[in-house]
């Protein structure tokens, strides 16, 4: 009877349940997307909207008469475009250093037990845990030094040491998840352990690489602390803006700001996966 | 073409001896598998000869050649690995070629290899496919068509059948066995399921706790187990080992007498299940059966000969009920006497 009873309980339960489980989801769905996707569009109004735009009151949350004007005049201002070449130069090399060096190092984490392995990989966050801050005045005497001071070559340097945690570990993950068997396979066939890699490791990994550098990349392009103090003339974007902004007109502001934004957004975009890969959520 | 000898071949992990001291002769084109429970070394021992793991003493000779210092791609070997390791991001076609493109082999030799190859593995249909789309049986398929590319001197397989289900399993092992008489290669077989290791095997090393226990033919093994572990491991059901005690060349079974061809105090007597017959006047070694299972084949009977655990192979008309005590007689010359101390078996004297 009970028994009877349950059953018939249960498909109404079955259905309301989850109806109710999937409004909550879909409303924290759409609250997350507001808090990050508002301020953005925002941003974007203020950006293409130009100086009346901004200013006007009642604010209109539509986009009305933009225009790409207030952008180009941005961009044509004085030493914003030597500044976006700066910022891709030193975006660039932070990338080739931080794979260059990071990637072995995740190979070697990943393929090879030796004394000290957890410790290392502790080390390796920790270089984050340090405050830039106080490293900030004996990098700058000691880049004066070496001549490092003022070019993007020894921003480049910075990013790296910052980009190279995640580099680190995430090519570790990375590798792991390709069987070592591969590797042995390549070897028995005739490879060397480096043409084993470059054959079979390397482009199964590929993928994952890119977005490592992706991230390398982006880490580069918004760090604004030491970009600012390293250098003088040869400013990257972000700390060129910082400088100029807070003396230039709100519709600039607000230009400068989107074009910080963007190549973060369309990187998040592109590597979503691997990021959920290497964070052990399935994609699927 | 090429002979194997492995000589005193030590592997230590930190003060583990996963091997002790293994010596092992595999001939000309003979097909040796080394069978064993897992973590008893055999595939730390096909390991070493492929270079992929360092011995930490002793010598592997391939050919004539001492390889023991030379990496894996120096010893003109193959390998078959328990999950494939076919190359995912390459098609059938450039995984069966791998071998031959790293020899740099002609254009021509790379196609005409590969399509005898895949030919021989029935994988022809498929070579401009991703191993993704592909079953485990035809991805196992082209991990064995990879390996015979190259045309080997000397084919490692490690537990290459492992992963297939049963149907699949019997299905290859047969297919395995006539493509590898034709290509008569030097082959060194990994596995624990002795039914493989008896159906593909000219000789079998059946390995136990980091040593050889015996090398010899399946027939040989089956029937004259060197050690208890032999014995037990080997067969379905296992051999039954009954503690007697022999005095005066005499073999006491509870009323039964057997003659005791050894010499010695504490003694086990090794005996098939298949090699006992029931007889019909309930003469001979006592058994109380205990439960009956028709297996169809046969009837397997478990119960106790001097109250110690036995199973015997009964034919499938034999009429015996569970509770009884039937006799049995056995063929003296089929039965193993193992010393209970050292657990080897007694040379007769």
């Amino acid at each position: 009877m009970t028994a009877a009873t349950s059953k018939v309980l249960e498909p109404g339960r079955s259905t309301t349940l989850p109806s109710a489980r999937r409004f909550l989801l879909w409303t924290g769905i759409v609250a997350l997307l507001a808090w990050v996707l508002v301020p953005i569009y925002f941003v974007a109004l203020g950006a293409f909207g130009g100086r009346l735009g901004v200013f006007r009151w009642p604010k209109s949350i539509w986009p009305t008469d933009l225009a790409i004007e207030p952008m180009m005049q941005f961009l044509t201002i004085e030493g914003v475009f030597n500044a976006l070449i700066n910022s891709l130069i030193a975006a660039g090399l932070t990338v080739l250093f931080s794979i260059a060096l990071g990637a072995p190092a995740g190979y070697a984490l990943a393929r090879y037990t030796f004394r000290g392995q957890n410790a290392y990989r502790l080390l390796v966050l920790l270089t984050r845990a340090f405050p830039l801050a106080i490293l900030a005045l004996p990098l700058t005497v000691s880049f004066i030094r070496l001549g490092l001071y003022d070019t993007p070559f020894g921003v480049s340097l910075i990013h790296t040491v910052l980009a190279l945690p995640f580099a680190a570990l995430v090519t570790q993950s990375l590798f792991m998840g390709i069987p070592r068997e591969y590797e042995e396979a390549a070897w028995v066939f005739g490879c060397t352990r480096f043409q084993a890699f470059m054959r079979v490791v390397l482009p199964l990994a590929l993928p994952g690489l890119a977005a490592t550098a992706i991230f390398a990349f982006v880490i580069s392009w918004n760090e604004v602390f030491a970009a600012s103090i390293l250098t003088v003339r040869e400013r990257t974007l972000t700390a060129y803006l910082l400088r100029i902004l807070s003396e230039s007109p709100l519709h600039y502001r607000f230009a400068g700001g989107f074009i910080l934004i963007i190549p973060s957004v369309l990187f998040i975009f592109a590597v979503r996966r691997y990021l959920f890969a290497v964070w052990g959520i399935a994609s699927k | 073409m090429a002979d194997i000898v492995i000589d005193r071949v030590v592997k230590e992990f930190g003060s583990f001896r996963a091997l002790q001291e293994v010596s092992l002769t595999v001939n000309d084109g003979e097909f040796v598998a080394l069978l064993g429970p897992s973590g008893c070394g055999k595939t730390t021992l096909l390991r070493i000869i492929a270079g992929l793991e360092t011995q930490s003493s002793g010598r592997v000779v391939i050919g004539g050649r001492d390889v023991s210092d030379l990496a894996p791609r120096k010893r003109r070997l193959a390998m078959v690995f328990q999950n494939y390791a076919v190359f995912p991001h390459m098609t059938v076609f450039e995984n069966v070629a791998f071998g031959l493109r790293m020899q740099k082999a002609s254009q021509a030799d790379v196609r005409r290899k590969v399509e005898r190859a895949a030919a021989l593995l029935h994988i022809d249909g498929y070579l401009d496919r991703y191993p993704a789309k592909l079953s485990g049986g035809q991805r196992q398929r082209v991990a064995v068509a990879r390996a015979l590319a190259v045309e080997p001197a000397v084919l490692l397989m490690d537990e290459p059948l492992s992963n297939l289900d049963a149907l699949l399993r019997l299905e290859m092992r047969t297919e395995l066995k006539a493509v590898l008489r034709e290509a008569g290669t030097t082959t060194i077989y990994v596995t624990h399921d002795q039914t493989e290791a008896m159906g593909l095997a000219d000789r079998i090393a059946v390995m136990y706790g980091g040593k050889i226990d015996q090398i010899g033919s399946p027939l040989e093994i089956y029937a004259t187990p060197a050690t208890r572990f032999v014995g037990g491991f080997i067969g379905s059901p296992p051999m039954n080992f009954i503690k007697v005690r022999c005095a005066q060349g005499k073999a006491q079974i509870g009323a039964a007498v057997l003659p005791c061809p050894v010499a010695g105090g504490d003694i086990e007597l090794g005996l098939r299940g298949e090699d006992a017959s029931l007889t019909a006047d309930g003469a001979g070694i006592p058994f109380d059966v205990r439960v009956v299972e028709p297996m169809g084949s046969h009837l397997l009977l478990t119960g106790s000969i001097d109250g110690q655990l036995a199973r015997i192979v009964a034919p499938p008309t034999a009429k015996v009920d569970a509770g009884a005590r039937v006799g049995l007689s056995v063929d003296p010359s089929r039965l193993t006497w193992i010393d209970s101390g050292t657990g080897r078996a007694m040379a007769r004297t």
